[in-house]
């Protein structure tokens, strides 16, 4: 009984492909099966979306002392929708002395990279789309895809604020990348491996977080800054000021950057979440509610800093970076070198 | 117009960017134009260009009557309404010679005091908005000002452009169980503004972007005549309320807050005490009031006597003045109007060159200015 409940979506995979072998060939069913993954995940993405921008304008509003929409839906549910509709029917704007081709691909390749970064998250055992040994530095080369995205819209909108602000965020989003994978490494000395579902299986009896608390902070603090959310949202304030990089796109092509958004923002919780929270472990609850409750857990983190902090001037955000998260994450990289070595030698291997 | 000139350590010619914020601004300060010139990140020009909110207050107050223009006057600083109305008919009452019954001034002062509460309420607000806050303590403030403006609605029946003032006193008396709800209010207010003020006083990133940012050197701002809380957070301790006392203010205990450095944070800490010595005013303000009139009953058309006078209030963005000359008729000769955010953005320049453009839009929100001041 147990075992089903944890483990139905495996079984049900598992199932389907046995049934199928019967009378297809195993290449094809191994295909139509990890097709019918792939367009789950795309689903889940995009629910995943839907939910995150409800709960956003939920928990924001509360925090900001009012209700946050109320009126589409029961609770608001429905307001995204109502949104979505209203996006899509909106004129679609192309800046007439753009280029064309990198203006309608732009937005793409803003968006790509956040789904991408789905395949190798564990929901649970066995539920992971592919079980890649390089599955950490899969995740850090494609998320920095984001950034020639991020070019591309700036130079494409023809408008020279827009490509400051889009030569802004690049920066900022390079100068991030560096503490978030020294972050990231110290979870790979201890776990041994690259691969996601290692990693998951390597806190077993403690969480990384307990082993790496500095590793988690940088890594929180640099995946904020790589997902332009508060306080270093400078590429969405920019519009105060210098178009942002989004400024020339309407209706559908606006709305994919932000999806791009709101799916690396629950990319980066769902990282935290498997690289230092015990991913989907431990007992008593299902492996995916406990997936979903850390993962969620981290977002309102998101969340509440949103509501609640100022932005920080782009010297500071590049200042901060470099003369303070790269040493200390590099500390971090030796210290937890030199522990292992240390264990080590007192425990054995 | 003296402009910056070109960094010369730089080999390669640096392209200077001109950038226009406003007139529509989605910042939070009217319809103010700043053109910057920037280098890079960095400001190496600011030019303001106002008149955009121009509406002629001046020449339309030589066509109606003392009475009639006390409404104009609450369209010039309207995020504190009361104090435009204060200094107007101070100065007509100067002009007049007019005594006006104690009532009156007391329910004068307390209007006006809780008008400045209500104007910091919305700097604080908008403020860290401009530093990039979303709005939060925006929300916050604007829910004890909704307190606020409530009462005054009970009062007089506005919530913004309030008229409640006449020559000769106020419009009407507080109604029965006003004063309570007051004394409640302000029983209250402290532990909101301490609310604030843990949100943002010792916040990390606030103080990174408002400390030492923007400073304004004592001499300069006096040069330039800046007064109000831009004033006092350089370290000069001018207030109206004490070096050209009016009205019930000589009688009545409160400090002055000043600062030392005049930086943004600094303009900010001043307001934010302003507001808790406002809240000390009000409330002796209610203790003592007496009974009495709540005007004098003058004639329809009343003629002020000819003559002419300036008088000047502390309002919440500086010293606001009024130069009334009377010539025995029912409407005035002149009125010039002596508008604080108007000479106070003289000095917008000198504070914001060097800086980078997110400080620009500090500083800019860090003086408080009001464009229907500033343009009138």
């Amino acid at each position: 009984m147990r075992a089903i409940v944890d483990q139905w979506p495996v079984l049900l995979r598992e199932g389907v492909a046995g049934y199928l072998k019967g009378f297809l060939s195993p290449t094809l069913v191994e295909v139509l099966v990890t097709a019918a993954v792939i367009a789950l995940l795309l689903t889940f993405s995009a629910v995943t979306v839907m939910i995150l921008v409800w709960l956003e304008r939920k928990i924001i509003g509360r925090i900001q002392d009012r209700y946050g929409p109320n009126r589409a839906g029961r609770y608001g549910s429905l307001q995204l929708i109502a949104d979505t509709i209203k996006l899509l029917s909106k004129e679609d704007i192309v800046p007439a002395a753009g280029d064309r081709w990198v203006f309608y691909l732009a937005p793409i390749v803003v968006v790509l990279p956040a789904l991408l970064i789905y395949a190798v998250i564990p929901f649970g055992r066995g539920m992971i789309l592919t079980d890649l040994n390089v599955g950490i530095l899969y995740v850090l080369a494609i998320s920095s895809l984001t950034t020639v995205g991020i070019l591309m819209a700036g130079w494409a909108s023809n408008n020279k604020y827009s490509l400051l602000g889009a030569m802004r965020a690049a920066a900022q989003i390079v100068s991030y990348e560096i503490p978030m994978v020294l972050s990231i490494i110290g979870v790979v000395l201890i776990a041994g491996s690259l691969s996601t579902v290692a990693i998951v299986d390597a806190q077993e009896r403690v969480p990384f977080v307990v082993l790496q608390p500095l590793g988690f902070l940088l890594f929180f603090v640099a995946a904020i800054a790589e997902a332009n959310r508060t306080p270093f949202d400078l590429v969405e304030a920019e519009s105060e000021i210098v178009a942002g990089y989004h400024t020339e796109y309407s209706g559908m092509r606006f709305a994919l950057f932000f999806l791009a958004e709101y799916m690396n923002t629950f990319a980066i919780a769902a990282l935290g979440a498997t690289l230092f929270l015990g991913g989907w472990q431990w007992g008593i609850l299902p492996p995916y509610v406990w997936f979903f409750l850390k993962s969620y857990a981290l977002v309102f983190v998101l969340l509440w800093i949103r509501g609640t902090l100022p932005r920080l001037r782009v010297d500071q955000l590049m200042g901060l970076a470099w003369k303070v998260m790269i040493p200390l994450a590099l500390a971090n990289v030796f210290a937890t070198a030199a522990g292992i070595s240390l264990w080590q030698r007192l425990f054995g291997a | 117009m003296e402009v910056a000139p070109e960094s010369p350590t730089l080999e390669s010619k640096t392209d200077r960017v001109t950038v226009n914020l406003g007139p529509q601004h989605p910042s939070t300060h009217g319809v103010f134009r700043l053109v910057l010139t920037l280098e890079g990140e960095t400001v190496v020009d600011a030019d303001a260009v106002v008149g955009y909110l121009h509406r002629g207050t001046e020449k339309l107050a030589e066509e109606g009557t003392y009475q009639q223009n006390v409404a104009y006057t609450d369209r010039l600083d309207y995020l504190s309404g009361m104090l435009n109305n204060f200094a107007y008919t101070l100065a007509v009452e100067k002009v007049d010679g007019m005594q006006i019954p104690e009532r009156a001034e007391y329910l004068r002062v307390i209007a006006g005091e809780m008008s400045r509460i209500a104007s910091h309420m919305v700097f604080v607000g908008t403020f860290a908005a401009d530093l990039g806050t979303y709005f939060t303590p925006l929300m916050y403030t604007f829910r004890e000002r909704e307190a606020i403006l409530d009462l005054l609605e009970m009062l007089c029946g506005a919530r913004l452009t309030f008229s409640y003032y006449r020559v000769g006193g106020v419009a009407a008396d507080a109604p029965p169980g006003w004063v309570d709800r007051c004394k409640a209010l302000m029983e209250r207010l402290p532990a909101k503004i301490d609310e604030y003020e843990a949100l943002l006083t010792e916040n990390e990133i606030v103080l990174a972007r408002t400390k030492g940012v923007g400073i304004l050197e004592p001499g300069t701002a006096v040069s330039y005549g800046v007064t109000g809380p831009t004033l006092r957070a350089s370290g000069v301790r001018y207030d109206v309320r004490r070096a050209k006392p009016y009205s019930i203010y000589p009688t009545l205990d409160f400090e002055i807050p000043t600062a030392t450095t005049g930086d943004c944070f600094d303009r900010y800490m001043v307001r934010v005490r302003e507001m808790r010595q406002s809240v000390r005013i009000v409330q002796q303000a209610l203790e003592r009031m007496p009974k009495g009139d709540f005007a004098i009953a003058l004639p329809r058309n009343y003629r002020v006597r000819p003559g002419a006078a300036y008088a000047s209030v502390e309002s919440s963005r500086g010293e606001l003045g009024f130069y009334i000359v009377s010539d025995g008729r029912i409407a005035p000769y002149r009125c010039f109007i002596r508008a604080p955010s108007f000479i106070n953005l003289g000095v917008l320049r000198q504070m914001t060159v060097g800086w980078k453009v997110a400080d620009a839009v500090a500083i800019l929100g860090s003086l408080d200015i009001v464009m229907g001041e500033v343009d009138r």
